[in-house]
């Protein structure tokens, strides 16, 4: 596995909060900070490796039972903080291996654990609170399901450290019975298996790609100009709906998730058609 | 030591497992009120498995009915475990979140419709990897805005379980109802032992694999609502007991404190026992109000 996972994190994390120290009082894996953006406060989180957390299959920037009730307990703050008032952007900077593979999380319902963070960002994002995805490094499935993909908007940078996918290359060639460069092959034709991140674009789920000269060691510049992109992205989600059918809408989208919106768009005929023959 | 009339519903029972999605989904309504949506005859069928020569299912292995559940408008969406393991593809997962989507509009504007998940599934295609894992995603901010409205019921009854990202939709639901033979968790045996060794788990190891995924356990650590026997009239009466019962005053999934502090006074240092675990956790104290489904066999406690 890349040695990126949290390095990028760590960085982004501390650059985009002007290095405000994070929240104390919660495990050393998640970072958490108010910090302001164009003038407004926002809070931001960050999943990041714990070589001494207490859970061993969660040290390696895994997001396991802690990380994510951590997240959930700290989202959920904000809601209630702002149940009255100008509703705080939530910035998830995105850089985490997978979900923690464990006993240990099983037994204690990890499944549970990673709905909880997700139940709070969703929650945020249905409250009026604007929820941006962030994607720095690696944002594998059930890390990413749980921390980052209920955002209004995801950001990503363009680079080769950057991959959003289902399932980590040798796991998803060795359960598909192919070869990871049959895998490599196939995703260059058919964008879904893709790792590639300009591929994903494609794919429409992303509301932009940020090119960044150099995403491991943030700079003055580069640093106010992903600021810069959050902004635009905040005020794009507080100027629209609060679900996630931006996801629907691009023209990547209408070009590569065909088949959903044929999908969707022929449901709702049948569902409203009154004179729908019954099920003998 | 079973009496006659436990022998008679056990041979009259109509197994629950033994069903396709299809027949599953249509045995949970009220008679003649079912009208499947986008069923095989419509023919919309995965774009991305034909290019890799698998071939693909009409109606993608999932299944969408609407009707009436005690009176009430529901919708049921069944996953096929039986095609591509229940994953969830582009399709699967565009039908199972339009469903959502338009069962919240109905809710919106007074006929409140609540919506019946059948989870076979082992979670994200892997044909379609981030299109599968982009619809889960999607299916699991359509269950946050409904089950605002109307209650969210997954059904887990075995024998695929579910797994995977669609684990985290089980999750969000208002109500979990579960069988013995079903399993439920986010990473099944095999990926564990593939990335953290066999020590952390042996996937061979039956007897460990239900006694952390089984229903069973689900229920007696209060992670399921309901715990049912493999009979289709049970499965049935749990979901009409959670339609009449309506949206939880609070989803499992937002009780963070509770769960948090349980986190905490865990041990990490070692393996956790799946049965000490039963008496920190228990059904009883669930918000949801675990409640089981008459004709539970004799050896199960009645809960209030």
């Amino acid at each position: 596995m890349s040695d990126y996972t949290g390095t990028r994190g760590t960085a982004w994390f501390r650059a985009l909060t002007g290095n405000v120290p994070p929240m104390t009082g919660d495990p050393r894996s998640v970072l958490t900070a108010d910090a302001s953006i164009g003038g407004g406060p926002a809070r931001f989180l960050c999943v990041v490796p714990d070589p001494r957390a207490g859970f061993p299959c969660a040290r390696h920037g895994e997001v396991g039972l802690e990380e994510a009730y951590t997240l959930a307990t700290r989202v959920r703050e904000v809601i209630d903080e702002d149940r009255n008032t100008a509703k705080r952007p939530i910035i998830a900077i995105v850089d985490v291996k997978s979900q923690a593979y464990g006993r240990r999380e099983e037994t204690a319902a990890i499944f549970l654990a990673a709905a909880a963070a997700a139940d709070a960002y969703g929650s945020a994002r249905l409250a009026g609170h604007p929820v941006i995805a962030l994607v720095v490094g690696h944002a594998f499935s059930g890390g990413f399901l749980t921390h980052g993909y209920q955002a209004n908007r995801i950001l990503a940078f363009d680079d080769d450290g950057v991959m959003i996918h289902a399932m980590h290359k040798e796991a998803a060639a060795r359960i598909t019975r192919r070869s990871v460069e049959n895998l490599e092959k196939l995703g260059k034709t058919i964008p879904p298996l893709s790792y590639d991140v300009r591929d994903f674009a494609k794919l429409g789920l992303l509301h932009k790609l940020l090119h960044v000269e150099n995403p491991d060691h943030p700079s003055e510049i580069e640093t106010r100009k992903v600021r810069d992109e959050l902004l635009a992205a905040i005020e794009d989600a507080r100027h629209s709906p609060w679900d996630l059918r931006n996801r629907l809408e691009s023209n990547e989208a209408r070009d590569t998730r065909r088949a959903t919106l044929r999908t969707r768009a022929l449901l709702e005929i049948q569902w409203r058609a009154e004179a729908g023959q019954t099920v003998s | 030591m079973s009496t006659a009339r436990d022998d008679l519903a056990f041979v009259n029972r109509q197994s629950f497992i033994e069903l396709q999605a299809r027949e599953r989904a249509k045995a949970l309504f009220d008679a003649e009120t079912a009208r499947e949506l986008v069923g095989p005859f419509d023919r919309v069928e995965s774009p991305w498995l034909p290019l890799q020569g698998v071939t693909p299912q009409s109606d993608d292995g999932c299944v969408v009915m609407k009707g009436k559940i005690s009176g009430r408008p529901a919708v049921v969406v069944a996953l096929e475990g039986a095609f591509q393991g229940g994953s969830l593809g582009e399709v699967s997962g565009a039908k199972m979140t339009a469903a959502l989507d338009l069962a919240r509009v109905d809710s919106e504007r007074g006929a409140s419709t609540a919506a019946v998940l059948l989870l076979e599934t082992g979670g994200v295609r892997l044909q379609e990897a981030n299109l599968g894992l982009a619809a889960i995603a999607e299916i699991m901010a359509a269950i946050l805005d409904l089950r605002r409205y109307a209650p969210v019921i997954s059904v887990v009854a075995g024998t695929v379980g579910c797994f995977g990202g669609m684990s985290l939709a089980a999750g969000l639901s208002s109500y979990i109802v579960m069988t013995r033979e079903a399993r439920l968790g986010l990473n099944g045996p095999e990926v564990i032992e593939q990335e953290s060794g066999i020590d952390e788990f042996d996937a061979s190891d039956r007897a460990l694999i239900w006694a952390i995924h089984g229903g069973e356990q689900r229920y007696a650590t209060g992670l399921a609502d309901a715990l049912v026997d493999d009979d289709t009239q049970q499965v049935g009466a749990a979901i009409r007991k959670f339609i009449v019962k309506g949206v939880p005053t609070v989803h499992r999934s937002s009780q963070v404190a509770l769960y948090r502090k349980r986190i905490e006074a865990l041990d990490p240092t070692r393996q956790l026992d799946p049965k000490e675990l039963r008496v920190q956790w228990g059904a009883a104290d669930s918000a949801a109000g675990g409640i089981s489904a008459g004709g539970i066999s004799a050896g199960e406690e009645e809960r209030s």
